[in-house]
């Protein structure tokens, strides 16, 4: 199986702790500027400079809705998100199958004249 | 065949890594705090990555430290302090990645629980925030990779530029 990692631009993008949360919170739902300020508690003009950081990678997309602008999550790179955690599990997966190797060799080490392992 | 690796986040700051190995608790532990044998397992060799130096005072209160990435000369650096030592039982460490160590430090507790010859390790890792575990996820730091942080910085510092604006 071949895990896309996500774009570097979107790491950067995800690795300031602010559109970290934004990006949280639009796992709810689009939502217009003034709405992520008051539930994040920060000021307008940082919130709109993080959305065009998100939009310019692609994390985020706007969606025009009557008069308002809805700031919302786009599916392809919340996957790409999930595909992440999931190469997180197969590095350990590796290291744990290098893990099992070493500890064949330490059982032969200790019976002397181990040749005979059973599995 | 292969015992089966679960990685599950318990909570917006906690990552636990389950798995269980065909060896004794007091052999896996060893294997987690002897330098000679850490060198043997823990760098991913499909991604191209060594543990370059590895250096552990296990005594609590003494530190620990790993260098590893594909560049010796600019290496990826885990540290931090045995707070907890009871072989083969429990292990419990600090943790800081030298990279992004503005981000604090993470406490590891690694249980070894024997039973029938085989060991089930529980590896439990509380991050200091939950945007240092969201950093450690998405920023690839397992990955160790260089040329990855170096392509990140320059993005970093291009994106800021561009959305600071004039």
């Amino acid at each position: 199986m071949i895990y896309k990692p996500m774009t570097p631009a979107m790491l950067a993008a995800l690795g300031e702790p602010n559109r970290f949360r934004i990006v949280e919170l639009l796992r709810t739902g689009p939502r217009p500027v003034n709405d992520i300020v008051a539930r994040l508690a920060l000021k307008q003009s940082h919130v709109s400079q993080h959305l065009r950081v998100l939009k310019n990678v692609g994390l985020v997309a706007v969606e025009p809705r009557a008069q308002q602008r809805l700031y919302g999550l786009r599916a392809h790179s919340l996957r790409q998100l999930h595909d992440w955690l999931d190469r997180y599990r197969h590095i350990w997966e590796e290291r744990f199958e290098q893990l099992d190797d070493l500890l064949e060799q330490i059982k032969g080490q200790e019976k002397p004249g181990g040749a005979g392992k059973n599995k | 065949m292969r015992n089966e690796t679960t990685v599950e986040r318990i909570s917006a700051r906690e990552l636990v890594v389950v798995r269980t190995f065909n060896g004794s608790a007091s052999t896996i532990f060893d294997a987690w705090t002897k330098p000679e044998l850490l060198k043997q397992w823990w760098a991913p060799k499909s991604l191209g990555v060594s543990l370059f130096e590895c250096e552990s005072n296990l005594r609590v209160g003494g530190t620990y430290r790993y260098a590893f990435g594909r560049d010796p000369k600019n290496p990826e650096v885990f540290s931090g302090r045995y707070k907890e030592v009871s072989r083969p039982s429990r292990l419990v460490l600090t943790q800081v990645y030298e990279r992004l160590r503005d981000a604090g430090e993470a406490t590891i507790t690694i249980t070894f629980e024997e039973s029938n010859g085989k060991t089930r390790l529980t590896l439990h890792q509380l991050f200091p925030s939950k945007e240092a575990l969201d950093g450690a996820i998405t920023s690839g730091m397992e990955r160790g990779m260089r040329e990855t942080f170096d392509q990140l910085d320059g993005l970093v510092d291009s994106l800021l530029r561009a959305t600071q604006g004039r």
